[in-house]
């Protein structure tokens, strides 16, 4: 939180865990004036440059304003940039494998992890991190795993970023040569821009979302490094024509891994955890 | 809905930048952002005057160049202009095209206004 006038920074995005009422963390860099600014600051100096120029323009004794350009050639998304490479670099040296968890609202990130965390956990240790808008329903799922799981809320920021993983990541205790599972904000548009520092981006699809998905958002499939099909056991009731997705998927990045599951039956589950545990063991 | 929170970090980037300089205020703010690079430019046009609002960037004028997307056959090696990430070589047919260009998203320059020499009249 910001020690000067309370507000919440970075959107006022905040961490919570489960189990913990009291728990309550603002993301904020505690870089001031940096990460946020206060209106009434910026207010203030804005005015005083107006002020001065007013004063200069009805001065006889001439102060011209001149323009300069300055040339920046500036990464916009820099800061985030940076800081998920930290992130990759703290993940690195800790040999934690982190996985960003990206899909629509409701295609079943949190069931799958729910289903392939306790059979991950019998080779290496998990943790979580959580992202919504509100409330902490995914955090509780995970926490009854006995996993050490931290829910960020983004409140109105419709993406976790770098700067929100850094300090979850502190508050989470990570283990040294663990899974870290990042399931982010449900939302196939906005989180496909922001870095993390995960190794690996994972998106999931459902059969009963359109089999032209990767066509309608095609960033986030160009930018993932897996694609999960989800809910394959109720094909038999719905309208997706699996290969025509796989097709569209690969048309937009013919790097993807392509997966088929279904989290409720199990089907298909062996053989993408036989391929995680396989990038697990070299990494 | 992400290019709110992006206007709010060029509005902050460029302000730091011209406090850095000594700037009265920032006259222009030169943005690059490829076709490819998944940013609304009308939409960030938008957000950024609300974003700059009550900052020395309040009066600034943003301009936005957009590079179109350049894709490589990766068969071939034919250069060809891409709209999608889903391109098809137009030479060849193939699907193994690499984006090279087109997913810019810079600030390029930013014109500020500062006080000139004192002259005597």
């Amino acid at each position: 939180m910001c020690d000067t006038c309370g507000c919440s920074a970075d959107g006022g995005a905040v961490l919570r865990k489960p189990g913990e009422s009291d728990y309550l963390m603002y993301v904020s860099d505690g870089n001031h004036g940096y990460t946020h600014h206060h209106a009434g600051e910026e207010h203030h100096s804005s005015a005083n440059v107006q002020g001065e120029h007013h004063d200069h323009a009805h001065d006889y004794h001439h102060h011209e304003s001149i323009t300069r350009k300055i040339v920046l050639e500036q990464d916009v998304l820099q800061k985030n940039n940076l800081l998920a490479e930290r992130n990759r670099g703290y993940f690195e040296a800790r040999h934690i494998f982190a996985l960003n968890f990206l899909s629509s609202p409701g295609s079943g990130k949190t069931t799958l992890l729910e289903i392939i965390i306790p059979l991950l956990q019998q080779r290496i240790p998990v943790a979580v991190i959580e992202g919504d808008q509100q409330t902490t329903n995914d955090a509780d799922r995970i926490h009854a795993l006995g996993v050490p799981v931290i829910q960020i809320n983004t409140g109105s920021g419709c993406h976790l970023d770098a700067l929100m993983v850094n300090r979850a990541v502190k508050e989470l205790e990570v283990q040294d040569n663990s899974l870290l599972c990042i399931e982010n904000v449900g939302n196939l548009v906005c989180p496909a821009l922001f870095d993390l520092g995960e190794a690996l981006k994972v998106v999931i699809i459902s059969v009963t979302e359109g089999d032209d998905k990767p066509l309608k958002y095609p960033t986030m499939f160009h930018e993932a490094d897996l694609c999960i099909l989800n809910k394959i056991d109720l094909l038999p009731y719905v309208e997706f024509d699996v290969a025509k997705c796989r097709e569209n998927a690969m048309r937009v990045n013919h790097h993807l891994e392509w997966f088929e599951v279904s989290a409720k039956s199990g089907e298909g589950l062996a053989i993408l955890l036989e391929w995680l545990e396989h990038r697990l063991s070299h990494h | 809905m992400h290019e709110m929170s992006i206007a709010m970090s060029i509005v902050e980037s460029v302000v730091a930048h011209a406090q850095k300089e000594g700037a009265l205020r920032i006259s222009g703010v030169e943005l690059l952002v490829g076709k490819l690079a998944g940013i609304e430019a009308e939409s960030l046009k938008f957000c950024f005057s609300a974003a700059a609002a009550g900052t020395l960037a309040a009066k600034a004028l943003l301009v936005v160049e957009e590079p179109e997307g350049v894709g490589e056959c990766g068969e071939c090696g034919m250069r060809f202009q891409v709209t999608f990430y889903y391109a098809e070589c137009p030479k060849c047919r193939s699907l193994r095209i690499t984006i090279v260009s087109g997913e810019e998203f810079l600030i390029q320059s930013i014109t500020i206004e500062e006080e000139g020499e004192q002259e005597n009249v």
